[in-house]
C-alpha cells in the first residue's frame, strides 16, 4: 500500500526547473509549488488561442483564467501560458494528462507554477519573446 | 507456525473493517485473496467454504436493496475461478449446494436497471449483458469444465512439496455487518462487448464471451487502471510497473498467463475493449474522460504497429452501431474521439462515413459526426477542420464563430435601442467608468410599461447594455472577461428579477450563438459572479427559444455545468461550516481565537448554517425544475404526436428521453436525495410510463 501511495504522490512531485526570477527564498518557491493550482503551459504555438486552451485544459476541471504569454514588445502571444484552476486535484490532472500530450500539433510542457503575478505574462528574452527561442 | 495464522487473524480484520466501512472493492479482493490463500495451504478449504457460505446467505436476508446481496454474490463468484477446483476437490458437496443457492438467487433477481445501463440497446451483434448473469455462466461452463481455467498465474504450484506439509488454518466465523440505510453498493453493471473473435487475426484468439479467461483478463486490466490512472506517465519509468506494461504490450506477457503460452490472446483487442468500455461505462465512467483518452494516446505510442490500427478498427465499429447507442455515450464517443484526433493532426478517412451525409438530420451517425467535427473545431480553429475534411462533409461544418449585433447592422435605424447602443459604444470604447454606462442606460424606455404596472426589468436596456459589451469585447476571451470584469457592477444593476436573468442569458445567446463553447463559459461567468441563479439558467434552456437548440449536445454540457456549479457551491458551504465548527486552538490569555477577529464564533457558525439550508434549497429546487420541464417537455410530445396518429417514439424523442436519463446518471449521488420527493411531485402515476420508466429505471440502482 505504502508503495501505491509513493506513486499517488509522484505526481506532486516537482520538475527540476526552477523559475529564476522568483521574489523569495528556495523554500517559499517549494512551498507555492507544493500548493499551487496554475499550472505552467510551454511549447504552444504562437497562434494557439485561448479558446483551444480553455476547451484542453478544461477537460481537466474548473479553469478560473488563463494568462496568455505576450512578447514584451510587440504584444503578441510568444508560446506560453498560465493556467489557473479552483482545485488544486483539477491542476493535477493537468499534470497528469495533458503533460506530454498535442495541442495543435505540438508536444505541450505542463509544470507546476507558483502561481500568476502582474508582469509574468510577458517573455524574458532581450526580443521580448521566450528566452529559449533566442 | 504462529505467522501464518497472525496474518490469517489480521486479514479477517481488515476485511470486517472493510465491510463496515463500506469500501467493497477492498473487501471483494481479499475475499479472493482468501481463495487463492486456500491453494497454498494456508486456509482450510472447508473454513473457507463456510465464509462463502455466509456471505451467500446475505441473498436471504429480508428488506435489503438488491445490490447488498448482488454485491456479496458476485464477490464469492469471482473468487471462484481461483479456488473452485480446490474446492470442488475437496468439499464437492458443499460446492453444490452454494452453488445451487447463488443459482436460485441469480434466478430471482429484478433487472429492471439493465436496459438504462446498456451502452448499445441492440442485442446485435453483441449481447450487452448484465454483468451477475454473465458472470454466472462464465462461473457454470468452468463448472462443466471442472473448474480448469487456463490463464491465471500460479506460483504456488511450484513449491507444492513444501505447501501440502504446511498447517492451514481456519478462517473464524465471520458476521456480517447488518444493512444501513447509510451503506451504498456498488452499482449494477452491464458487461461492455465491442468485438468477437472474427474481428481479431487468425492466430489470435480471443476468449468467448462465456469463457471465464475473458472475465479474468479483463478485471485484471481494470485493476491496473485503477490502481495507475493517477500516474499514467510513470507507467514505463518505475521497475515494478515496467511488469505490467510488459504484461500489457509483448510478448513477455503472455509469460504471466502461463496457460496461454500456446494460445496466443489479442491483447491489444482486449486493452482496447476494457479501456472503452471503461469511458461509455453508466450510468458514469469512474475517471475523467481525458484519463482514458490520454491513456489511450499513451498506448498508441508504446505500440504504435498494432495499437492505432486496433483503435481505428474499434472506432468503425462504434460509428456502425452508433444507431443503437446510449445518447449520453454518444458525446462521450464524440468528445473523445475528437481529442484523439487532435493528437494525430486530425488525419482520418471521412469518406468512408458519408452515409452520414444522406441520413437524417437528427440520426446519430450525423450527428455524431456534427458533434465531432464541433469538438475538433474547439481543439483548434475553423479553417483547419474545414481543411481536413473532403468537400462534401463541408454541410456539417460548424459555423464560424462570430458575434451577431444587431444594432450596428441597423441602418435603417428601425431598432428602437440603436441610438443608445451607438451612445454606449462610445462610452465602451473611451475607457469610462461603469457608472457612466449606467448613465446612458439610464434613458432607456422599458418597452413593458406598456402592458404592465410595475416590469421587474427593462429587457430593452439589457439587451442595448449586453449587446454593445459582448460586441465591443469580442476580440479575444482575455478581452472578454476584462471587460466582464469591469462592468461586472452594471451588469449585477441589472439583474432586477429572474425575468431579467433570462433576458441577460437570451442576449447573451443572440450575440453569441454561434460560438458554443463561450456561450458555456459566459454562463459560467455569470452564475460565478451571482448575476444569474442556477434555476435561471435551466429555465432559459428549457424555454421556447431555446427549443431548436435542445438536440444539440452543447446545451447539456451547460445544463450539467449549470447543476455542477450548485452542487459545487453547497459544498464549498458545507466545508466551511466544518471548519467553523472545529473548535478552534485557544490563544494566550485564555479567550477563544475567532476566524475573523470581530465575528464571534456561533454566530459565524448560525450565518453559515443559514447559508447552506438557502443553498440546499436551491440545489433542489434546481433539480426539480429540471425533470419538470422534461416532463412538460415530453409529456407535449407524446401528446401532440398522438393526436396527429404519429408514433412518438423518433429520433427527437430518442436524443430527450436520453438526456433526462442523463441528468439522473450525471449527478446521480444528489438525485438520490430526492427520490421520494421526485415520487410524490413529479414521477406519479399519471405520467407517461415511457418517462416513467427512465425514473423507475434509475430507482432500481439503489434498490
Amino acid at each position: 500500500m505504502e508503495f501505491f501511495k509513493r506513486r499517488r504522490e509522484a505526481d506532486t512531485q516537482l520538475s527540476r526547473y526552477r523559475d529564476q526570477k522568483f521574489q523569495g527564498s528556495r523554500a517559499e518557491q517549494e512551498d507555492k509549488l507544493l500548493k499551487s493550482s496554475t499550472v505552467y503551459v510551454g511549447n504552444l504555438s504562437f497562434y494557439t488561442s485561448e479558446e483551444q486552451i480553455y476547451e484542453l485544459f478544461g477537460k481537466c476541471g474548473d479553469i478560473k483564467r488563463v494568462i496568455l504569454g505576450l512578447d514584451r514588445i510587440t504584444k503578441t502571444p510568444c508560446g506560453f501560458c498560465f493556467v489557473e484552476f479552483y482545485d488544486r486535484e483539477d491542476a493535477r490532472n493537468a499534470m497528469r494528462y495533458v503533460k506530454g500530450t498535442r495541442l495543435d500539433d505540438r508536444i505541450v510542457r505542463v509544470d507546476w507554477d507558483t502561481g500568476f503575478e502582474e508582469g509574468r505574462q510577458y517573455g524574458r528574452g532581450k526580443t521580448g519573446g521566450q528566452v529559449r527561442d533566442e | 507456525m504462529k505467522f501464518g495464522g497472525e496474518v490469517v487473524e489480521k486479514l479477517t480484520n481488515n476485511f470486517k473493517d472493510y465491510l463496515k466501512s463500506c469500501n467493497w472493492s477492498k473487501a471483494s479482493s481479499l475475499i479472493r485473496f482468501f481463495g487463492d490463500l486456500c491453494n497454498c495451504h494456508v486456509i482450510s478449504a472447508s473454513s473457507l467454504l463456510n465464509l462463502f457460505e455466509t456471505l451467500v446467505d446475505v441473498t436471504m436476508e429480508d428488506n435489503i436493496p438488491q445490490a447488498r446481496s448482488d454485491f456479496y454474490v458476485y464477490s464469492v463468484l469471482s473468487a471462484l475461478p481461483f479456488v473452485g477446483k480446490e474446492l470442488n476437490d475437496k468439499n464437492h458437496e458443499n460446492l453444490e449446494q452454494l452453488l445451487n443457492n447463488i443459482e436460485n438467487y441469480i434466478s430471482k433477481r429484478s433487472k429492471t436497471h439493465h436496459t438504462a445501463l446498456r451502452v448499445w440497446y441492440s442485442d446485435s451483434p453483441h449481447p450487452q449483458e448484465e454483468y451477475l448473469d454473465c458472470l454466472w455462466a462464465q462461473i457454470s461452463k468452468l463448472r462443466s469444465e471442472k473448474w480448469v481455467e487456463k490463464c491465471l498465474s500460479r506460483p504456488y504450484l511450484s513449491l507444492d512439496s513444501v505447501l501440502c506439509e504446511a498447517l492451514t488454518h481456519n478462517l473464524p466465523q465471520i458476521q456480517i455487518p447488518p444493512h444501513e440505510s447509510s451503506f451504498i453498493y456498488p452499482n449494477p453493471r452491464v458487461i461492455f462487448r465491442l468485438f468477437d473473435y472474427t474481428d481479431c487475426p487468425e492466430d489470435n484468439i480471443l476468449p468467448g464471451a462465456h469463457n471465464i479467461e475473458r472475465f479474468l483478463i479483463e478485471e485484471h486490466m481494470r485493476w491496473i487502471i485503477d490502481q495507475n490512472y493517477f500516474a499514467r506517465k510513470e507507467w514505463y519509468k518505475i521497475d515494478y510497473l515496467n511488469y505490467i506494461n510488459k504484461f500489457l504490450f509483448s510478448a513477455i506477457a503472455l509469460l504471466s498467463f502461463p496457460g496461454l503460452l500456446k494460445q496466443k490472446i489479442p491483447l491489444e483487442y482486449m486493452v482496447v475493449e476494457v479501456i472503452l468500455g471503461e469511458l461509455f461505462t453508466l450510468p458514469k465512467s469512474k475517471y475523467l474522460e481525458i484519463c482514458y483518452g490520454s491513456l489511450l494516446l499513451e498506448l498508441c505510442k508504446l505500440q504504435p504497429s498494432t495499437l492505432p490500427q486496433v483503435l481505428a478498427q474499434a472506432v468503425e465499429l462504434l460509428y456502425d452501431r452508433l444507431d443503437s447507442m446510449n445518447v449520453d455515450c454518444i458525446g462521450r464517443f464524440a468528445s473523445w474521439f475528437a481529442y484523439h484526433l487532435s493528437n494525430f493532426q486530425f488525419s482520418w478517412d471521412w469518406d468512408g462515413w458519408s452515409t452520414c451525409l444522406t441520413a437524417d438530420n437528427l440520426s446519430p451517425k450525423q450527428r455524431f459526426v456534427r458533434e465531432t467535427l464541433q469538438r475538433c473545431m474547439r481543439l483548434s480553429y475553423h479553417q483547419r477542420i474545414a481543411e481536413i475534411v473532403p468537400e462534401t462533409f463541408q454541410c456539417l461544418l460548424p459555423d464560424l464563430p462570430a458575434p451577431n449585433n444587431k444594432f450596428a447592422e441597423d441602418e435603417t435605424g428601425s431598432l428602437s435601442g440603436t441610438p443608445y447602443a451607438q451612445k454606449l459604444l462610445n462610452v465602451l470604447k473611451e475607457k469610462h467608468t461603469p457608472e457612466e454606462a449606467l448613465e446612458v442606460l439610464k434613458d432607456i424606455p422599458n418597452p413593458l410599461q406598456e402592458s404592465e404596472e410595475e416590469p421587474s426589468y427593462n429587457p430593452l436596456k439589457i439587451n442595448v447594455f449586453l449587446t454593445c459589451l459582448l460586441c465591443y469585447l469580442s476580440k479575444s476571451f482575455t478581452h472578454l472577461f476584462a471587460g466582464f470584469a469591469k462592468y461586472q457592477l452594471c451588469l449585477k444593476s441589472l439583474n432586477t428579477s429572474e425575468e431579467a436573468q433570462i433576458c441577460i442569458l437570451k442576449t447573451m445567446f443572440e450575440v453569441w450563438n454561434s460560438h458554443q463553447q463561450l456561450i458555456i463559459l459566459l454562463t459560467k461567468k455569470f452564475l460565478k459572479a451571482g448575476i444569474v441563479q442556477h434555476s435561471a439558467v435551466a429555465n432559459w434552456l428549457f424555454s421556447k427559444d431555446m427549443s431548436a437548440e435542445l438536440t444539440k449536445s452543447y446545451v447539456w454540457e451547460l445544463l450539467h455545468e449549470t447543476i455542477l456549479q450548485q452542487v459545487k457551491t453547497v459544498e464549498k458551504i458545507e466545508k466551511e461550516l466544518e471548519e467553523a465548527k472545529e473548535p478552534k486552538p485557544k490563544s494566550e490569555d485564555g479567550k477563544e481565537a475567532g476566524a475573523d477577529g470581530d465575528i464571534p464564533m456561533e454566530e459565524m457558525v448560525e450565518k453559515l448554517e443559514e447559508k447552506l439550508e438557502s443553498a440546499q434549497s436551491d440545489q433542489k429546487n434546481l433539480f426539480l425544475i429540471i425533470f419538470q420541464r422534461f416532463i412538460m417537455l415530453l409529456s407535449e410530445h407524446i401528446q401532440s404526436c398522438e393526436s396527429q396518429n404519429k408514433s412518438f417514439k423518433n429520433l427527437w424523442f430518442r436524443w430527450m428521453i436520453g438526456r433526462l436519463q442523463q441528468v439522473f446518471f450525471e449527478h446521480q449521488e444528489n438525485v438520490f436525495k430526492y427520490v421520494s420527493t421526485l415520487e410524490s411531485l413529479l414521477f406519479t402515476p399519471e405520467v407517461d410510463q415511457h418517462i416513467l420508466l427512465i425514473f423507475r429505471q434509475f430507482c432500481s440502482l439503489r434498490a
